[in-house]
């Protein structure tokens, strides 16, 4: 069966176009752009990513007025349905505000806009989304953000960790985030947020493909060959 | 019905942009600032008829993450 994403772009997104080819060239499915302003999302969608960018200008504070944008009502639904969903950076942000994962992205904790390679340690190789990664393997993916300061209450934290929800970790400190967390997976293991742009590492010409086993994962998670 | 609306970090919850101003702070010459922690204050103008109920489910649905931060509500007219 074909393969069919969607992206969804909100006004002040920037790493959409990235996203939408990403999928495309790994998966060679069909890739919706998908405006914030749509009530409906596209039928029969196997996977969703929410981009990086700056939603909303990062208004009141960071995917906040993304989370409550007329699209995000229906990307919660297809999420709590099981669709596969990803955020990226902003996306991340977007995921936490709209409650489909736990924790909050604050300031980084040296104030700077960190821009650069980070090695990450692939923490949880059994999730859809890492399957393809072996248990503990370092990559490396960029980030690009001034909000990834990672921060949830010490018992949601022992919860995340004990449940197998972090998936990445920073190998080194990068920003601040509470016991250096860079993904997290929610309960059912179908929503992924991190900060780290895995669609910016999937070709040599980038500097890097470690991203690509990412999209991998979740195209063989879902019984697509990729 | 005039509302201010402040949002401060919780408890416990690093403020690198707090700490940011204190060092400013400090680096003008101000002495015994002993902490500095950065809100946000909105103020709203809404119908008298609005309820508290409303107010609170505002602040919890949009103007505060409740994850960081909390939230007090102020009517000033």
């Amino acid at each position: 069966m074909a393969f069919t994403a969607a992206v969804i772009t909100f006004p002040g997104s920037n790493c959409d176009r990235d996203m939408a080819v990403a999928i495309e060239q790994i998966s060679g499915g069909t890739v919706h752009r998908v405006w914030h302003g749509d009530a409906e999302l596209p039928a029969g969608l196997d996977f969703i990513a929410l981009p990086g960018g700056f939603s909303y200008g990062d208004y009141l504070r960071s995917g906040a007025m993304a989370a409550r944008s007329p699209v995000m009502q229906a990307v919660v639904a297809a999420a709590n349905r099981g669709v596969t969903v990803l955020g990226v950076c902003n996306g991340f942000q977007v995921l936490t505000e709209a409650g489909l994962l736990p924790g909050a992205l604050m300031r980084n904790a040296g104030i700077r806009f960190v821009c650069r390679d980070v090695p990450l340690v692939v923490e949880n190789n059994q999730s859809l989304f890492t399957a393809r990664y072996s248990a503990g393997q370092r990559i490396t993916i960029p980030v690009a953000h001034h909000d990834g300061n990672y921060f949830a209450d010490a018992e949601t934290l022992d919860r995340l960790e004990g449940e197998g929800r972090v998936a990445f970790r920073y190998d080194e400190p990068v920003n601040g985030s509470q016991r250096n967390i860079a993904g997290v997976l929610n309960a059912a293991g179908n929503v992924l947020g991190m900060m780290p742009h895995p669609e910016r590492m999937i070709e040599p010409a980038q500097g890097g493909s470690d991203g690509r086993a990412l999209f991998e994962s979740v195209l063989a998670g879902l019984g697509v060959a990729a | 019905m005039k509302i201010r609306v402040h949002v401060s970090l919780k408890n416990g919850v690093l403020d690198p942009q707090g700490r940011a101003i204190h060092h400013a702070l400090e680096g003008l010459g101000f002495e015994g600032v002993n902490d500095v922690r950065a809100g946000r204050l909105i103020e709203m103008d809404v119908a008298d008829s609005t309820t508290d109920a409303a107010l609170e489910e505002m602040c919890r649905k949009l103007l505060a993450n409740q994850v960081i931060e909390n939230f007090r509500i102020e009517k000033v007219a």
